[in-house]
């Protein structure tokens, strides 16, 4: 299986059901795996901070969900974080495809990816980074079983070195 | 009351409700364990005030703007439920893309309640942009809520809530409230509120 592949079915495996998202290019497999499959309900939000907020009413609603983003929607996401899902202790997955780093080309997104891992820590949220695909199925799923049976968010974190990163359009 | 030159704000002149006694009213005709989730500030003290401990209540404390999203997150969790949203003016201003999911997820079950006052009511009454410029409903219409409406007097707001509890939706609806200070307080124990919320909407226990 490829890495999202693999992704996809942690998520079935963990009862992941709800999935927010707004795009970026490398999740396009993951977001065409939630689009294309009936087990999944995909939810397109206009802003990072709506999906923390759309997850965590499915959760207490009795829906385990995730959200996917690009690490500059981290940037957005981050007081959906520390004033809803960390004190609620909401069970947010959250599945962040890394850039800024490995052969970033747009000098503007590169900060933002130095924010990533500091503030999580800041916020106590645990993350993983997946950079190996053959480590991919252990640390998704285990990080998944955790964030829902520990109630609090979780963050996955798709390094270019899993995949490929994002490569220049212009 | 201000109104644009198109005549757009589509309530009684210069009429402005009472929230506490809409939130009354709101509480007072559901009776099927219809959830509310109630965004920070005065919209979820007068919640309390109104009806502090029904378990079907969700209070949100900080995560300004997301009351909508959360909202939307229980209503697809729970296709079954009739799902409300209460927002301030201000709250909503600034979760505007909240609209356009709402419309684009298209759930029947979610009603948006809009209190506007044109203020920042909680930080000192500064105005927002609904004072002289925004029109909620018409905003949430172009976004695609079609059923967005101006409650016009409470009865007005009354038979807009009737349509929303039975009606296929998403609905907005949007009262022109006084700026009276929010009545009550809810715990501040978010694990608490979380809970009793879960609790009552049938996710837990």
């Amino acid at each position: 299986m490829t890495w999202a592949e693999t992704i996809l079915s942690c998520f079935r495996d963990a009862g992941v059901r709800l999935v927010s998202y707004v795009p970026d290019k490398v999740l396009i497999p993951l977001i065409d795996g939630v689009q294309q499959d009936d087990a999944f309900l995909p939810v397109p939000a206009t802003r990072e901070e709506e999906a923390i907020g759309i997850v965590g009413g499915a959760y207490m609603g009795g829906v385990r969900g995730a959200v996917m983003m690009q690490t500059s929607g981290f940037g957005n996401s981050i007081n959906a974080l520390a004033s809803l899902a960390v004190p609620y202790q909401f069970p947010v997955l959250m599945v962040i495809s890394e850039r800024g780093v490995l052969g970033e080309f747009n000098p503007v997104q590169t900060l933002i990816a130095r924010t990533l891992r500091p503030t999580l820590d800041a916020l106590g949220v645990y993350h993983v980074t997946l950079a190996r695909e053959d480590e991919v199925e252990f640390l998704a799923m285990r990080t998944m079983l955790q964030c829902y049976r520990t109630q609090a968010p979780a963050a996955l974190i798709l390094s270019p070195m899993l995949t490929g990163g994002k490569e220049d359009v212009g | 009351m201000t109104t644009s030159s198109s005549g757009a704000f589509e309530t009684d002149a210069g009429r402005r409700m009472s929230r506490l006694e809409l939130t009354r009213r709101l509480v007072a005709r559901l009776d099927a364990g219809e959830a509310i989730v109630a965004g920070i500030g005065n919209t979820n003290f007068d919640l309390a005030a109104a009806a502090r401990d029904r378990p079907e209540n969700f209070y949100m404390m900080g995560s300004m703007g997301l009351a909508t999203s959360i909202a939307l997150g229980v209503a697809l969790a729970q296709p079954e439920r009739r799902v409300f949203a209460l927002e301030g003016d201000g709250s909503l201003l600034m979760n505007l893309g909240a609209l356009s999911t709402v419309a684009a997820s298209a759930p029947e079950n979610l009603t948006i309640v809009v209190w506007d006052n044109e203020s920042y009511q909680i930080t000192g009454n500064q105005p927002t942009a609904t004072a002289r410029a925004t029109d909620l409903v018409a905003t949430a219409r172009g976004a695609g809520i079609e059923a967005s409406a101006w409650a016009a007097n409470e009865e007005d707001f009354e038979r807009l809530v009737e349509r929303a509890r039975h009606g296929a939706g998403p609905f907005l609806i949007a009262a022109r409230i006084d700026d009276a200070a929010g009545a009550g307080r809810p715990e501040r124990d978010p694990v608490l509120l979380k809970d009793r919320f879960m609790r009552g909407i049938g996710a837990r226990g």
